[in-house]
């Protein structure tokens, strides 16, 4: 096994260079063909998206579509019992965008908290926050039903939204305060000299420096949110209400016209379902895996 | 994570922050420290309104016969005894789910670290690579649920028509007693490998310090033997991490058995989260689901405890002498 490559070379110059020139070579294809084999289920949805449904029948399959007919996309935007699928958009945009701002807001409180001040109890509280990230959400989801049932919150997107006002959930916390532990707090200090309030202080000097984890709990939320399957399957009854991965799973259950498989249709769906956040990924993601590795989670 | 605890640094002066401590705070110690619990206060209520109040409340109705509409009839420890000794259904998905644990976890580790170590090379481009490996994580279990019912389709799915190409006759995948476990599991390891495990090696791998492998080159160390005294004990906590979580995470599979199986054929990928949907959701049983989640959890404290003692004897913590 290859390990990260040291910039030093052994002195044997001529048989080193050549073996250090095939590892490479090797490198290069087995990131390439492992890449492939991980897109390759996404090429396959979309070209089957544009498909028309005999083509889909067909054995063997084409790979591409005859011509491609992108009134497909068009079409999942009014199929399925008068509900269509963008308003599943609009329900799975809201529910992620009022989450993320209470998550991310609410845990940079909290971070801060943790990293900054000293208190009673403080570890205890923390180790705590740290190991419900080990309780599975079956234990409280049943009592969980039962109180939003009880405040008529059952077929409402707040149960998806307000317990992310609360906190926004131990992992995001973590990385969160692990980030502010490593500002220098003469920063802090400086400001409070200069009769800055704590609040001044996480807004106008934490936040502005706070990019990479910033990003990397936007993209985690993110994921989350929009992905979320079990929550708003126990939580939503009426399909006007459904997020977009619940909609999926209703359209999957609609019949097709006239016996044609509608898989067309849904792969166009599933298309537009991952898009959101592979856009949010791909311009995220170069902080990404800086924000995890300044967490201090490493060796 | 919960070893990072011990890593929570604390000015050595005195003890004054312990609960119970009879030492005085001062006038501007006591104001941090209301600031503190005003700052974390979210959190803790959180916390008591979502996540310990719940618990409490599904310990009690685990003791009690409920179906939400009438009140919770106090029986006892029927709802155990019933799951361990009267409910076939219960040592089926337990099992099931056992066998899921151990045909994902270890493969996904040893893939997971092997990606990461091939995605920390100074390779050009490698940003498209890791957001290649990273794509299956970003899609929505459903999505990926159809995406893949498509590939394994049985008589016009490309995977079986490739098997064909070469002259293997693919079975029916998910449809199959045998070969839906199994079609579930690659399925998981697609959307598994290139995940949050990989991004947390990723991590662990360049806090590596350049240095630790510069002397081992000048000591004429080969690859294998930095890879095994330098890389391994240096990422042994994401190690750990990466195996605790990940044990966790496939105990509650469920979203992707729930969409494409069932459950089905025949009990073949029913799961144990599925087992306790079908009870709380369908049947409306909350007691009993109730139970169920309670046996889960004590199934994953234990494990988890386990876990965190044998650390100690693999788990390298930089500095922790």
């Amino acid at each position: 096994m290859t390990v990260a490559s040291s910039p030093i070379q052994r002195p044997q110059r001529r048989e080193g260079s050549m073996r250090a020139l095939s590892n490479r070579i090797l490198l290069y294809l087995l990131a390439i063909l492992f890449s492939a084999m991980f897109v390759f289920p996404f090429f396959w949805t979309v070209t089957t998206s544009l498909k028309e449904p005999v083509e889909l029948i067909a054995y063997p399959p084409t790979i591409l579509p005859e011509t491609p007919r992108w009134e497909n996309y068009g079409q999942i935007w009014s199929v399925g019992m008068g509900i269509s699928f963008g308003r599943f958009f609009l329900n799975s945009a809201l529910v992620t965008g009022a989450a993320l701002i209470g998550q991310i807001l609410t845990a940079f409180l909290v971070g801060y908290g943790f990293a900054r001040f000293r208190f009673p109890g403080r570890n205890v509280i923390f180790a705590i926050c740290l190991s419900t990230m080990i309780l599975p959400p079956h234990v409280t989801i049943i009592p969980l039903f039962v109180l939003f049932r009880e405040l008529h919150w059952i077929d409402t997107f707040l149960p998806l939204i307000v317990p992310s006002f609360l906190g926004g959930g131990a992992f995001t916390i973590f990385l969160i305060r692990q980030f502010i532990m490593t500002l220098p707090r003469e920063l802090d200090e400086a400001a409070i000299i200069d009769g800055a309030g704590r609040l001044t202080i996480l807004f106008r000097i934490i936040l502005p420096n706070a990019g990479p984890v910033l990003a990397t709990v936007a993209i985690f939320g993110f994921i989350s949110h929009w992905n979320q399957f079990l929550e708003p399957l126990i939580f939503l009854n009426s399909a006007r209400k459904y997020t977009v991965p619940l909609g999926l799973w209703f359209l999957r259950h609609q019949e097709g016209v006239a016996g044609l498989p509608r898989d067309n249709l849904l792969m166009a769906a599933s298309v537009l379902a991952t898009l959101p956040i592979i856009i949010i990924f791909f311009f995220a993601q170069k902080y990404f895996v800086r924000g995890i590795a300044m967490s201090g989670l490493k060796g | 994570m919960a070893t990072n605890t011990s890593q929570v640094s604390m000015p050595a002066e005195g003890a004054w922050w312990h609960i119970g401590s009879r030492t005085r705070l001062s006038r501007l110690q006591r104001l941090e420290a209301i600031q503190g619990y005003l700052f974390i206060s979210p959190w803790v209520l959180g916390f008591l309104l979502f996540t310990l109040g719940p618990m409490l409340a599904s310990f009690y109705y685990s003791f009690t016969l409920y179906n939400v509409q009438t009140e919770p009839r106090f029986t006892g420890l029927y709802n155990y005894s019933y799951a361990f000794s009267d409910d076939p259904l219960f040592w089926v998905s337990v099992r099931r789910t056992l066998l899921w644990s151990i045909m994902t976890v270890p493969v996904s580790m040893v893939a997971s670290l092997w990606a990461a170590i091939l995605l920390n090379q100074k390779l050009r481009g490698v940003a498209i690579y890791r957001t290649c490996f990273f794509l299956p994580h970003l899609t929505p279990v459903v999505a990926a649920a159809i995406l893949w019912m498509w590939i394994l389709q049985p008589d016009i799915g490309i995977l079986n028509t490739f098997l064909d190409k070469v002259g293997i006759r693919g079975p029916n995948w998910l449809q199959s007693i045998r070969w839906s476990m199994p079609a579930l599991a690659m399925v998981a390891l697609w959307t598994g490998i290139g995940g949050n495990k990989m991004l947390i090696f990723l991590a662990g791998l360049q806090s590596i310090p350049d240095s630790l492998y510069e002397a081992a080159d000048m000591d004429g160390a080969t690859g294998l033997q930095k890879f095994r005294h330098i890389t391994l004990p240096m990422i042994s906590p994401a190690m750990f991490f990466n195996l605790l979580l990940g044990i966790i995470a496939s105990f509650q599979v469920f979203g992707m058995a729930f969409v494409t199986t069932k459950g089905g054929p025949a009990y073949a990928t029913y799961f144990y989260a599925l087992h306790l949907y079908q009870q709380a959701f369908v049947s409306f049983d909350m007691g009993y689901g109730s139970a169920l989640a309670w046996i889960f959890f004590a199934a994953v404290l234990f494990l988890t405890l386990i876990q965190l003692w044998l650390q100690k004897r693999w788990v390298y913590y930089e500095g922790a002498v």
